[in-house]
């Protein structure tokens, strides 16, 4: 058993577990892990479908009417990753998201996309 | 924040393009001042089990996914246009946390590793880390006030950087010197990557 002097769980590393009980204790989420810029949309007509969904799940089909990054959405409704990574898996298995994963730099389809990031940024 | 757009959402032309970046270095560099000073900052949470494997710590075994501590990192967004964007995450700086790199440098494009000349060796970790992966990366030397300003030929040799690497120096309080950072990274990534295609063309001419 770790103990309260193992060296993880000291000031520094935060809060153990509590955000957890949101996810009854889970800590995986079902299927493949999201990438933390994995793009998360509500499927059309999801919020007809919230029956047996926690206030959370709800919330995140809400925020997810437009395309939100899983990390935007951790950020925005102020919970660690892995526990907006559980709620979603839930909406995964019911189909009310669609997930798109990033697409590596490397086969971006059209190499001027990262020409333009430059420009963006000089117009910052 | 969501992305602006129709409310089409499941069509894949609406799918913005995202592009992901890290700021790494030694603790106490000027990591969150760097992503605060160019981009939208907010806390991030994330969590991850005790029992990770990498830790190479044993004594936790038969507790797998049990106990989970919370790390903070630095995120930070930048919209180039609809549909573009940079996200910014800025690695925790202790090296216990280290393990959590291997996931935040998946499909980023590079990364900054900021230095600080009065403790150089901070960054040499960071430094290894992505050569050993080539992953494309700038140095930024952030130019503390009251920090000796040493010529970048000096730096680069500190470090014994190599010569294909951008090294720039900068201020990370200042927007502007930020800026400049970034697309100094972008630029190189851009490069790397034009290498690379070239490379394999090459290899594969008859």
């Amino acid at each position: 058993m770790p103990s309260t002097n193992d060296r993880w769980l000291d000031e520094e590393a935060g809060p153990v577990v509590r955000p957890y009980a949101l996810t009854r204790g889970r800590t995986r989420p079902s299927g493949e892990r999201l990438d933390l810029i994995a793009i998360i949309t509500a499927v059309r007509g999801a919020r007809t479908n919230m029956v047996g969904l926690d206030p959370e799940h709800r919330s995140l089909l809400r925020l997810c009417r437009l395309p939100m990054s899983v990390a935007d959405l951790a950020a925005d409704l102020d919970l660690p990753v892995g526990v907006i990574r559980i709620l979603l898996g839930d909406l995964r298995e019911r189909s009310l998201i669609n997930v798109h994963n990033p697409i590596p730099p490397a086969r971006l389809p059209d190499p001027r996309i990262l020409q333009e990031v430059v420009d963006g940024l000089r117009r910052l | 924040m969501a992305f602006a757009g129709s409310e089409r959402a499941g069509d894949p032309a609406d799918v913005p393009v995202v592009i992901k970046v890290l700021i790494a270095g030694g603790f106490g560099v000027g990591k969150t001042t760097l992503v605060g000073s160019v981009s939208e900052i907010r806390p991030l949470r994330t969590e991850e089990p005790l029992s990770e494997p990498s830790t190479g710590v044993d004594v936790l075994a038969g507790v797998e996914r049990k106990s989970t501590t919370t790390v903070a990192l630095d995120f930070g967004r930048i919209t180039i246009r609809e549909n573009l964007v940079v996200y910014l995450f800025g690695t925790p700086g202790q090296e216990r946390f280290w393990f959590m790199w291997d996931e935040l440098t998946s499909g980023a494009l590079g990364a900054i590793v900021l230095a600080d000349t009065r403790r150089l060796a901070d960054c040499f970790p960071s430094v290894d880390y992505f050569e050993r992966r080539n992953i494309p990366f700038v140095l930024a030397v952030n130019c503390f006030e009251g920090a000796r300003c040493y010529e970048p030929a000096a730096v680069r040799s500190a470090v014994d950087l190599g010569e294909d690497i951008p090294l720039v120096m900068c201020d990370a309080r200042q927007r502007a010197s930020g800026k400049e950072v970034l697309i100094a990274l972008v630029k190189h990534s851009l490069e790397t990557m034009q290498r690379q295609r070239d490379h394999a063309e090459w290899a594969t001419a008859p």
